[in-house]
């Protein structure tokens, strides 16, 4: 007997038993429903995580200063400026793993622009920073090398600076006074928003390093020789990142001439490791929500075999029929089979409907993040068959496994 | 006499009810030739219906042999066994066993569905039997839209359909009033005279009546054996 005949003779059966069957789809349908809008739950979340890794630029390694230790007391990181501009050059130049280094010495102080002022941190940096950190500048543009080079009197800064000194008007030629050295704005930063410890990434003014330290910081201990605070690396996609760091750290050593017994003078940190780390958590998240919904799948396959057992009793006597005209025992089970996964391929085929219907929903009113995935959708499809014929099994091979002689005589 | 269509040889069938074992069959030993019309009569507990599902290959039997059409039977898996029904037997029950909600030409397929039967080949093949006993009209209609007599014609035609070598009829006209009953036997015997092998059981020595030989069996056994100067149905209507 071929297999379209067979499905035809399922489909048959389930028809004549409409409401029957729906019912017992309902299981069906609600688990993969569950599943389907679960697993966009915990993908939305995944995928705030991810913005945040963005948001702080990928593939991300800083370099810190190192801590000086002077008569047995160790200063914490930073106590000492150990790393300097050439070594962010020098990084760029012979480490291949990394895209960009950018150099950045920080400070802060307050903001002055006309009769309005706002305290702020600034970067000096060079342009090298803003490709690190995948940031545009929206408004304006950004350094020229003449600027770098020549401590050039410009600035970029990010919007709540823009908004707080300047309001709704265009802050791109505008002079602002930052630690009473004036500065033109040349161009305005994208919008980056908090990063993971909640802290406001917008609130900041860049300029070149070499304004910083000569006209900003003054009297720093940063403002003398060519130190800076840290270095903030990107490598390149695809890059082994912990390669990257050996290297960098091989490098840094050598520059600094350090010898094979000594502590390293510097700190070198992968900050996109803690955000995977989160993205790890929320992953586990995401399997629970999924496994939780993956309970009432299961409990819609034991309403599929609930319902073909009394099937199969109901029709004993058309089994009988069938082998007495020459049906195999094989046929029969696929009969039942076929008829059992058709249940569960309809019920999952609304189901997903349903689930995408209901993520959508959840985006919409509950205005959580929901990220529908087509391997959600095939996953829950694919298990919605697997479940009609694990659950559809043992009724088909009850229903085989009758004497036609008794099943004919069945009342 | 013809070759036997059908030789047993001492079939036997026991019943093993909890400790209980029950003698269906003792030792049964005939022979059908092809184109017979045989009517085994017998009480209940005779032992007919036993015997009955064992021609029919639906049952095996404890001890003793079968052999149909020159093939013997008696040693075949049940995938063979439902080959052979499939190929050589048509059945017709007391009940008529029609597929509810499911129309008389697709009834009437059904055999053809488990034999392989290209798909085009099926209806049309249906078709002609329904045509042949006289339900043309009534192809595209549910068991429960017919009387009981085309109910019973639609489960003749599907008995048919596979060109068998033998029919076997238990109790066709048990749930039929008489008139319908002669309607029937005299469609049995026109297919008979036609060429069919037809072995029916019964219980009413009226229709056995038409039949051209009475076989009798009492408690799993042979008591009587003879040929029977077969009524007319047609001419009883």
């Amino acid at each position: 007997m071929n297999f379209a005949a067979t499905l035809r003779i399922a489909l048959l059966a389930l028809r004549i038993n409409k409401l029957r069957s729906a019912l017992t789809m309902l299981g069906i349908i609600i688990g993969v429903a569950a599943v389907i809008v679960m697993i966009a739950v915990g993908n939305g979340a995944q995928a705030r995580v991810e913005d945040q890794i963005k948001s702080l630029g990928s593939n991300i390694i800083m370099v810190l200063s190192g801590s000086m230790t002077s008569g047995g007391a160790r200063g914490g990181s930073g106590s000492q400026p150990t790393i300097t501009e050439d070594d962010a050059y020098a990084l760029n130049r012979e480490i291949d793993e990394i895209q960009a280094a950018a150099p950045s010495l920080r400070g802060s102080g307050q903001v002055v622009a006309g009769n309005a002022n706002w305290s702020t941190v600034f970067y000096g940096t060079s342009p090298e920073y803003l490709q690190v950190r995948d940031w545009a500048v929206i408004e304006g543009r950004g350094f020229e090398q003449a600027e770098i080079n020549g401590a050039g009197k410009v600035a970029l800064i990010g919007q709540t600076v823009a908004l707080n000194l300047f309001g709704e008007a265009n802050p791109v030629d505008q002079v602002v006074r930052v630690n009473k050295v004036p500065l033109t704005i040349v161009g305005v930063l994208d919008r980056k928003g908090q990063n993971m410890m909640g802290q406001d990434q917008d609130d900041i003014i860049l300029m070149p390093i070499s304004t910083a330290r000569k006209r900003v910081l003054g009297s720093s201990r940063y403002a003398a020789g060519r130190n800076v605070g840290s270095i903030m690396v990107k490598t390149k996609d695809g890059a082994n990142m912990a390669e990257a760091e050996a290297r960098m750290r091989e490098l840094l050593r050598q520059r600094h001439r350090l010898q094979s017994g000594q502590d390293d003078d510097f700190y070198v940190r992968n900050l996109s490791e803690i955000l995977q780390a989160q993205e790890a958590s929320s992953k586990v998240m995401s399997l629970l929500l999924a496994a939780v919904a993956s309970v009432s799948l299961l409990v819609g396959g034991i309403g599929i075999m609930n319902i073909m057992l009394v099937s199969v009793t109901e029709r004993t006597r058309e089994i009988g029929l069938r082998m007495a005209v020459g049906a195999r025992a094989r046929d029969i089970l696929t009969q039942f089979l076929v008829e059992a996964v058709t249940l569960s391929l309809i019920g999952g085929a609304i189901g997903i409907l349903l689930g995408v219907g209901g993520a959508t929903a959840i985006a919409e009113f509950a205005g959580w993040r929901t990220e529908l995935s087509g391997g959600s959708i095939v996953l829950a499809a694919g298990f919605a068959g697997a479940i009609g014929i694990f659950f559809g099994y043992y009724p088909a091979r009850k229903a085989s496994r009758l004497l036609p002689i008794e099943a004919l005589r069945y009342e | 006499m013809s070759e036997a269509l059908i030789r047993v040889e001492g079939l036997t069938k026991d019943y093993v009810m909890g400790s209980n074992v029950v003698a269906a069959l003792r030792g049964v030993t005939l022979s059908i030739a092809a184109g017979e019309f045989v009517a085994v009569m017998g009480p209940s507990g005779s032992g007919k219906s036993t015997f009955m599902n064992l021609l029919g290959c639906l049952d095996h039997p404890s001890a003793g042999r079968y052999w149909l059409g020159g093939q013997e039977v008696s040693a075949l898996s049940g995938d063979e066994l439902a080959a052979v029904r499939n190929r050589k037997l048509g059945f017709v029950f007391q009940h008529f066993n029609l597929l509810a909600r499911t129309s008389a030409l697709d009834n009437v397929a059904l055999p053809l569905l488990y034999g392989n039967v290209p798909a085009a080949e099926r209806h049309p093949r249906a078709a002609r039997r329904l045509t042949q006993i006289g339900l043309a009209e009534r192809m595209d209609h549910h068991p429960a839209q017919l009387s009981g007599g085309q109910q019973q014609r639609v489960a003749i035609a599907r008995a048919l359909v596979n060109d068998p070598q033998l029919v076997l009829a238990d109790e066709p006209t048990g749930a039929l009033d008489s008139r319908t009953s002669v309607e029937i036997m005299a469609l049995l015997q026109q297919l008979n005279r036609e060429g069919i092998t037809i072995v029916l059981v019964t219980h009413e020595h009226d229709v056995a009546d038409f039949a051209g030989r009475i076989i009798s069996f009492r408690d799993g056994q042979v008591i009587e054996d003879r040929p029977n100067a077969a009524k007319d149905a047609a001419a009883a209507l």
